[in-house]
């Protein structure tokens, strides 16, 4: 998948007159980072001062999932310095920062650790070689004589000398090549838990987010939106808002309407006097039943895209004993980032400052150079702490704006959203329906499998994927992991009609609860217990099997439990690496507690474990929120739900126990961030099952979907 | 109209509306941002300060209800993060993007100010108001026990 998706991207980048290529910068930001100090940079990721104090650049964006901490470990641990005695600063948008696996300088699709495995060693090691080498010559011995320890070069007869005496030297030596990087037998960090780097900032308030920014002489923007997303402005009063106290200016931009004032409150005040005349645009003709019976339509009608096929399903089928028939339903939902959308920036006479949380920096660069019609070359961005991502700040519309309301008051701006501003503004997850069928033979073994998600295609709108091609943002974890001699998995792809967004996990999450159920269906319709019918189709020597096997053992699954709770297990691979979820239930009337979580994780080779430990945690927590309650609806175009009212997430009073095992292997790392979101859905329904005998096939877990079962 | 009020110890007036709430004077106005906007409805408590030493939803009070009372935020606790409750927050790495994490700490302080000993249900009550997008839970119910334990120790 990981090729493909790289491949992919590259090629849909072209395609789409180079949204992504077309803004790369011209070379040489990071290399003159430095200018006008005394520090070198031997490489893109390393610079260091003559006082011997060391900077590591990351070059994605800390939004929780511990970059700021693991990126810049895999430098210091070739380098060879302690990465609790090194600064680390968030790269600019620059070319030597690209994401191999995404094509640009994007933060998602737990790539970080993936991309930087090979390179960022290798420029530890590079850089590590060059002060090697300027200290050998410096001795007149021979480098091999040489080794290096917690920041110096340490020689023969007692000979030393700092990396920063050496990095002037160094610096001026060609890069090398060929570095050998250490075996896994001599890693000092990787792989040892190790205290993030970004905590002491986080528990006393001095961390900069985005909202935290301030520019001098800056002012305070509010930005009324259309009710329904994509309407414009026909015409508005501000006479009021323009009387208020410290309000400054009132401008439009091309979503909606701007009150800008020397205060936050001030601007979001004098915004409720607003008086906006909207054309609502198409998507006001928009509500759920709508929606997803477009949808369904679509799963009849629309061209059908194969993802994979192995055998003949439909022969298989026909021969079958027995065939279950089903289909699935995911709901939209919002990212509901804790830190509302916002960004700071400074038109100045053809030049731009952005400052703010975003985690795509070059689709920043670009699309305010073509929103403002000025060069990329003239815009700065400098990226803060996220608070939070999940694949909202991977969209640029609130930077854009930020932008458009500086350049129309001729001041520094900071454009902070509302809660329901964010909530009712989103890129939703889309809607989702699978169709599933299945048979068995007389023994309850599968002996086919029909798959077909019918979707909307998020890559379509962000990245211009042509129509009717695969998105590969949709196809993941659609081919089950279990050994079924026939198997087709099919797409459609269908446009609901209201924007979609990547949310954390994101096609795993829909094809992981069609999956996970619907194999459960299976063991019941087989007679079979659930876990062991996974495990029956899974090869016993699979990594997958491994983990399962390690989680049903420390879930004690098939032992007894208290009265009223039961099990649900979900796997998955994804992301390169290998989940097993159980996790235990009980319902009270309508009111479903999830007592505890056993998660048995193999990600490959590990950079700290602890956050590995962290972002099984958090995506148990995000997907469990969403799992129990969550949904986006929409009445005549309008987002129903507008505060953590409406829109409830997970808080502490619902937070199960949870274990998570960590296989420790030297394979190549996976991704860790997002897998396990996707599997809480379908462990939970499964749990919902052994519990009720009602299989739930339409998300959320909310009593009416039980009810209607 | 000019209010005056004790924030972290100090005597501060400001000049502005009266239904200004505490969190933007906080932040726009004094210019201590330690104190986040989560959601304007005190349905998060990412807002979270200590008012006369009550947990309060600072997005929530208007200015003039704190005329003469004492403000306490985030950056009270301790600068050099040697309160017990961020000494734990560190030793269990509980932030992840940390956006909310100055609210947990003082709905947490505020708890152990009146609860040397909180058990998991004290800790439900005093911190579901708080709400964590990244699932930071398990790591705040163990860290809150641990400072608990060291402010015993040391009483």
């Amino acid at each position: 998948m990981t090729q493909s998706r790289r491949d992919f991207l590259k090629t849909s980048a072209a395609l789409s007159g180079g949204l992504i290529l077309g803004v790369y910068l011209p070379l040489g930001h990071a290399a003159t980072a430095a200018a006008g100090t005394s520090a070198q940079q031997p490489n893109a990721w390393v610079r260091i001062s003559h006082d011997n104090s060391i900077t590591l650049i990351c070059a994605r964006s800390e939004m929780g999932q511990g970059v700021y901490t693991a990126l810049p470990l895999l430098v210091a641990e070739e380098l060879g310095v302690d990465l609790h005695k090194v600064k680390v600063e968030i790269a600019p948008p620059d070319p030597a920062y690209v994401n191999a696996l995404l094509g640009a300088q994007i933060t998602g699709g737990s790539t970080s650790v993936r991309d930087g495995w090979e390179k960022l060693r290798i420029g530890g090691a590079q850089a590590r070689t060059m002060l090697v080498t300027a200290a050998a010559q410096q001795w007149k011995v021979d480098p091999a004589a040489c080794r290096v320890q917690d920041g110096y070069v340490i020689g023969p007869a007692g000979k030393k000398a700092s990396y920063g005496q050496l990095v002037g030297a160094a610096a001026k030596l060609p890069v090398p090549k060929d570095v050998v990087l250490k075996q896994p037998q001599d890693y000092t960090q990787i792989g040892r838990p190790t205290k993030r780097l970004d905590t002491p900032s986080k528990v006393n308030g001095t961390a900069q987010f985005g909202i935290d920014v301030k520019l001098p002489g800056m002012v305070y923007a509010s930005l009324e939106q259309c009710p329904v997303i994509g309407g414009k402005v026909v015409a508005f009063d501000a006479t009021k808002a323009r009387a208020m106290p410290g309000v400054i200016d009132v401008v439009q931009i091309g979503d909606g309407v701007a009150v800008v004032a020397n205060t936050y409150w001030r601007a979001f005040k004098a915004r409720q006097t607003l008086d906006v005349k909207w054309d609502e645009g198409s998507v006001a003709q928009l509500d759920n039943a709508v929606m997803m019976d477009g949808i369904a339509q679509a799963a009849a009608h629309e061209k059908v895209l194969n993802i994979a096929k192995t055998g003949d399903a439909d022969a298989a089928l026909k021969g079958a004993a027995k065939t279950l028939k089903v289909e699935y339903r995911s709901p939209m939902l919002a990212h509901a980032t804790m830190e509302p959308q916002n960004f700071t920036a400074h038109y100045d006479n053809g030049k731009v400052l952005l400052v703010g949380p975003t985690q795509f920096q070059q689709g920043a660069v670009g699309n305010v150079a073509a929103a403002l019609g000025v060069k990329p070359e003239d815009i700065t961005l400098k990226t803060t702490f996220l608070g939070g991502g999940f694949g909202r700040r991977l969209e640029l519309d609130f930077i854009v704006q930020a932008a458009q309301i500086s350049k129309a008051v001729g001041k520094p701006v900071k454009l902070l959203w509302s809660r329901e501003d964010d909530t009712t503004h989103d890129f939703y997850r889309p809607l989702a329906l699978h169709r599933m069928e299945a048979g068995l033979d007389a023994t309850g073994k599968p002996v086919a499998l029909t798959f077909q998600l019918t979707s909307q295609s998020i890559t379509q709108r962000a990245f211009g994927l042509p129509k009717d091609t695969l998105d590969p943002f949709m196809t993941e974890a659609a081919v089950v992991p279990y050994t079924i001699p026939n198997m087709r998995q099919d797409l459609v792809i269908h446009d609901a009609g209201l924007r979609v967004g990547y949310w954390r996990s994101v096609s795993h999450a829909l094809n992981a609860f069609a999956n996970e159920s619907f194999i459960d269906e299976l063991a019941a319709a087989a007679g079979k217990d659930p876990y062991q019918y996974r495990l029956g189709l899974l090869a016993p020597d699979s990594r997958l099997a491994n983990v399962a096997r390690l989680a049903g053992d420390k879930a004690g699954w098939g032992t007894a439990l208290p009265t009223g709770h039961v099990r649900g297990v979900a796997v998955m691979d994804g992301y390169d690496s290998h989940f097993a979820m159980v996790l235990e239930a009980s319902k009270d009337g309508d009111d479903i507690t999830v007592h505890r979580v056993v998660v048995a994780a193999d990600v490959g080779q590990m950079i700290n474990p602890d956050t590995v430990e962290a972002q099984i945690q958090s995506s148990i927590v995000f997907g469990l929120s969403a799992a129990l309650g969550d949904q986006v609806t929409l009445v005549k175009g309008r987002v129903q739900q507008r505060n953590f009212d409406s829109y409830p997430v997970l808080r502490m009073y619902q937070m199960p126990k949870v274990d998570v095992i960590l296989v420790k292997n030297t394979e190549k790392p996976g991704g860790v961030g997002e897998p396990v979101t996707a599997m809480v859905a379908p462990a939970l329904g499964n749990a919902l099952f052994a519990l009720t005998g009602k299989r739930v096939r339409q998300l959320p877990f909310s009593a009416e979907n039980i009810a209607n079962a | 109209m000019a209010i005056t009020f004790t924030l972290n110890g100090k005597p501060v007036t400001v000049d502005t509306e009266a239904d200004t709430p505490l969190l933007w004077v906080l932040r726009d106005e004094v210019g201590l941002t330690g104190t986040k906007f989560g959601c304007g409805a005190a349905l998060c408590g990412a807002c979270t300060v200590h008012l006369d030493g009550a947990p309060t939803r600072s997005c929530q009070t208007p200015i003039s209800s704190v005329a003469g009372k004492k403000v306490a935020t985030i950056e009270s606790l301790s600068h050099d993060n040697t309160h017990p409750l961020q000494k734990a927050w560190i030793a269990h790495d509980v932030p992840q993007c940390g956006y909310c994490q100055s609210g947990q700490l003082m709905s947490a302080a505020a708890l152990l100010a009146g609860n040397p000993n909180p058990s998991d249900s004290d800790i439900d009550d005093a911190m579901s108001g708080n709400i964590c997008r990244c699932g930071t839970y398990t790591r705040i119910r163990a860290a809150i026990k641990d400072a608990a334990a060291e402010m015993r120790a040391k009483a």
